[in-house]
């Protein structure tokens, strides 16, 4: 079977609000750094197929596919939309390229949030029209809080081992100039912050942001051609969630076990803790990661390694090593693509953190927000 | 792009099914793709625990009023904790998710994949889930004339018409085809025995479209299986060939367009027709099921699909070649005009029925002469995307 590989990456917007430019003209911009990335490729000769990821009701079109072809040199091409998070097109790409039937694919996403007027009754649109929406739930949050209470108390995890995640991890975004809401915040501050909707307050919801991501994949063959240092994704899968919530147990992250287990299946990964070298978990709420942790059998127990700094530079293994949606923030359905964006940079040398080896081999994990927990991992590797 | 012959997992279809297309199925979108679903599974003599994989496709989520419908709607084929995904075209989706099924199982990533479509507009909007379509266009330059999709598809039809030298009564005798063949569809929703006189005097909606010149409003779901060979052999001793699939996306600026003639269905079908072979496809293609949700884009798809000459559909369809009987049967099922559209759900039933004319179990529907390659099209978002696949016995 081919491999598959990343050749060339780009974005733009990573803050908001962006009303400079459309969500066309973001896309655009990406899509030009992307295809100058992978070797100044023309998208009108060299591509075989382009994708989207995105949402209708995100969008506020009826049919966002229609607007998809012309800013990525797509017309008159095959192209097609995913309706879920960016790392689902990865899959569809991965899938396309390894039939021998495509070469090039072009992957794309977005989220311009700030321009959505009514982003409370669009998340309470997901919500099951039968069993959840006659509740009439007053915060968009509340399943996301009830997962996370189920979670915390299940591996007696306070507001303190969430705080100090949150603290450490809105440190490490820092280092990533993507990353406008990262800051240094003191564990007090965070404990004396309201709750949004208990057990959250505002620090463990990572904010929306504008943002457009576009990736070049590529077959081995082709890839080889046009970069030295491509960028493999060793295997991906996607698990899915469910929207009747009630069926599920919110205390353990089945989709993310799930997932995980086909992805080290395929790579070969007995202790993804020791053959794994840096991580970069869905963070659009903070308790989310700790759950992936203890689902992926990377921790076991999440406070002690929480406390003990494991997961930090100097620890068994990294996890957000440059801040992840608390810092860079919530580009709706572009989440998955922005996370393999800084794993692309990391493990093509282009972000080093000084003091660590370079890593070898990233795992990448995003799901549906705020739910199902639909999930999608990937491994990544140079 | 290459087109590579050694793709080495074949894919094959071993089961199909449908729910009744109807204006307002009282079932939940759930329900649908459950029923759709488990009538697919039983003539592959599967059960939705064997399934590893479901690809489902829906239109836009206003029509079911769910947002991210796909994570609704896939429970009922069983999603919940297996590989699922979406994929929307607008109204080429039906056609589009067994392609993307071809992949996901001809990459080796699936062996046994369950492929759904589903379509709840009933419920949608006020008056008339058409009122969904206000929302389709491009928010600055369209928008705010507030066009509604008949007259852009009125605007397709006179240009075709003009261009081609086709009358009115000409299309007519496909709306009078199509309802008669979906009389011996047991799903079907606007079957009829009609006449061209019938439509010239149905209401006008927009000059040249009259009421009878387009399909209903409908609720539907439905379901094939795609496994790969090596499973398909253990199933079933006749599987249905994925010999070719073809997509092509045009432009938005669909004002920019010569109208008359579907240049990214043409497309399509060439990527499809190198991937099967197919050099000649008025003589390879032995049945088809071009997308027609108006009677006009039977003759213009035909024409993009390369199954009829430029402008030359409507002769072949006045000189009977397109009847069930005739030499070139098209929209055997009754197409979207008799059977109905929901839109993913009518693509997808079109692939069906493709499926099912193959395999010679299409009862009183099945075309006279035998079969063995056939083709099944749609069409959707702004007049700009075609979708093909082609399956062999």
């Amino acid at each position: 079977m081919n491999r598959v590989a990343i050749i060339g990456m780009g974005y733009s917007g990573f803050y908001a609000p962006s009303p400079d430019l459309s969500f066309r003209e973001m896309i655009f911009k990406a899509a030009q750094k992307a295809y100058e990335d992978a070797g100044n490729i023309n998208p009108r000769r060299d591509v075989d197929a382009f994708i989207s990821c995105q949402e209708d009701f995100w969008e506020g079109i009826a049919i966002a596919n229609e607007f998809m072809p012309e800013q990525l040199g797509g017309v008159l091409k095959p192209g097609f939309t995913v309706s879920g998070d960016s790392l689902q097109c990865f899959l569809n790409a991965y899938a396309m390229i390894r039939t021998g039937q495509f070469s090039v694919i072009v992957i794309e996403s977005h989220g311009k949030p700030s321009e959505i007027n009514t982003l409370d009754s669009i998340v309470m649109f997901s919500y099951d029209p039968l069993y959840i929406r006659p509740i009439d739930p007053k915060n968009i949050y509340f399943l996301n809080a009830i997962e996370a209470r189920a979670f915390m108390e299940k591996e007696g995890i306070s507001r303190e081992v969430l705080g100090h995640y949150v603290i450490n991890s809105l440190k490490r975004g820092l280092k990533n100039p993507r990353a406008s809401y990262s800051r240094t915040k003191s564990l007090k501050s965070y404990l004396d912050e309201e709750f949004v909707v208990e057990p959250l307050s505002e620090s463990d919801i990572a904010p929306l942001t504008d943002a457009a991501v576009v990736a070049v994949v590529a077959s081995e063959e082709i890839a080889k051609k046009l970069t030295d240092t491509p960028i493999w994704i060793d295997s991906i899968w996607t698990t899915s969630g469910t929207s009747t919530v009630a069926y599920e147990d919110l205390s353990f992250d089945y989709a993310a076990r799930e997932a995980g287990n086909k992805v080290f299946e395929a790579s070969n990964i007995r202790n993804p803790r020791r053959e794994i070298d840096a991580l970069e978990i869905d963070e659009r709420f903070s308790y989310i990661p700790l759950m992936v942790l203890k689902a992926l059998n990377i921790s076991s127990n999440i406070k002690e390694d929480i406390h003990s700094n494991i997961f930090e530079v100097d620890g068994e293994i990294l996890l957000n090593p440059f801040g992840g949606a608390l810092s860079e923030g919530n580009p709706l359905e572009a989440h998955g693509i922005a996370r393999v964006l800084i794993a692309y940079e990391q493990l093509k040398g282009l972000k080093r953190i000084k003091g660590s080896k370079d890593p070898e081999r990233i795992l990448i994990h995003s799901r549906r927000w705020p739910f199902p927990r639909t999930t999608t991992i990937a491994l990544l590797s140079r | 792009m290459r087109f590579n012959i050694y793709v080495k997992n074949r894919v094959a279809v071993v089961g199909a099914g449908l729910t009744l297309f109807r204006r307002r199925l009282l079932e939940t979108p759930q329900e649908m793709v459950w029923i759709a679903s488990k009538k697919a599974l039983e003539q592959a003599n599967m059960d939705f625990r064997d399934i590893d994989c479901v690809i489902s496709g829906s239109a836009p989520d206003t029509f079911d009023g769910v947002h991210m419908k796909g994570e609704y709607y896939s429970e009922g084929a069983g999603s919940y904790g297996k590989l699922h995904f979406r994929v929307f075209v607008g109204g080429g989706t039906g056609v589009f998710v067994p392609v993307a099924g071809w992949w996901m199982v001809a990459s080796g990533l699936c062996k046994k994949a369950l492929i759904v479509a589903e379509e709840k507009m009933s419920s949608a909007a006020d008056p008339h889930p058409q009122a969904v379509f206000r929302h389709i266009w491009d928010p600055l330059i369209e928008k705010p004339l507030n066009p509604n999709l008949i007259w852009i598809f009125a605007l397709e039809m006179h240009r075709y018409m003009h261009k081609c030298g086709v009358s009115k009564e000409d299309i007519a005798l496909v709306a009078v085809k199509n309802k008669a063949n979906a009389l011996d569809n047991p799903i079907a929703q606007a079957a009829a025995k009609i006449t061209v006189e019938d439509v010239l005097k149905s209401e006008p909606l927009v000059y040249p479209v009259n009421r009878l010149d387009i399909s209903p409003v409908s609720d539907g779901a439905g379901a094939l299986v795609m496994v790969s060979e090596d499973v398909a052999r253990r199933y079933t001793d006749t599987p249905i060939w994925v010999e070719g699939v073809g997509f092509a996306l045009d432009t938005t600026s669909w004002t920019n367009r010569e109208l008359a003639f579907p240049v990214y269905v043409k497309t399509a079908a060439e990527m499809a027709y190198r991937m099967a072979g197919i050099e000649n496809p008025m003589k390879q293609i032995d049945v088809a099921e071009p997308y027609d949700p108006f009677d006009y884009k039977e003759l213009h798809h035909m024409e993009g699909l390369g199954l009829a000459p430029r402008c030359k559909a409507a002769e072949l369809t006045k000189g009977g070649v397109t009847q069930r009987d005739g030499d070139l049967p098209i929209n055997p099922s009754g197409g979207l005009l008799g059977v109905g559209n929901p839109i993913a759900a009518a693509g997808l039933m079109k692939v069906a029925e493709i499926f099912w004319q193959l395999r010679g179990e299409a009862g009183k529907r099945q075309v006279r002469k035998p079969v063995y390659t056939g083709l099944a099209q749609a069409w959707g978002d702004l007049m700009q995307i075609g979708t093909v696949i082609i399956l062999r016995r």
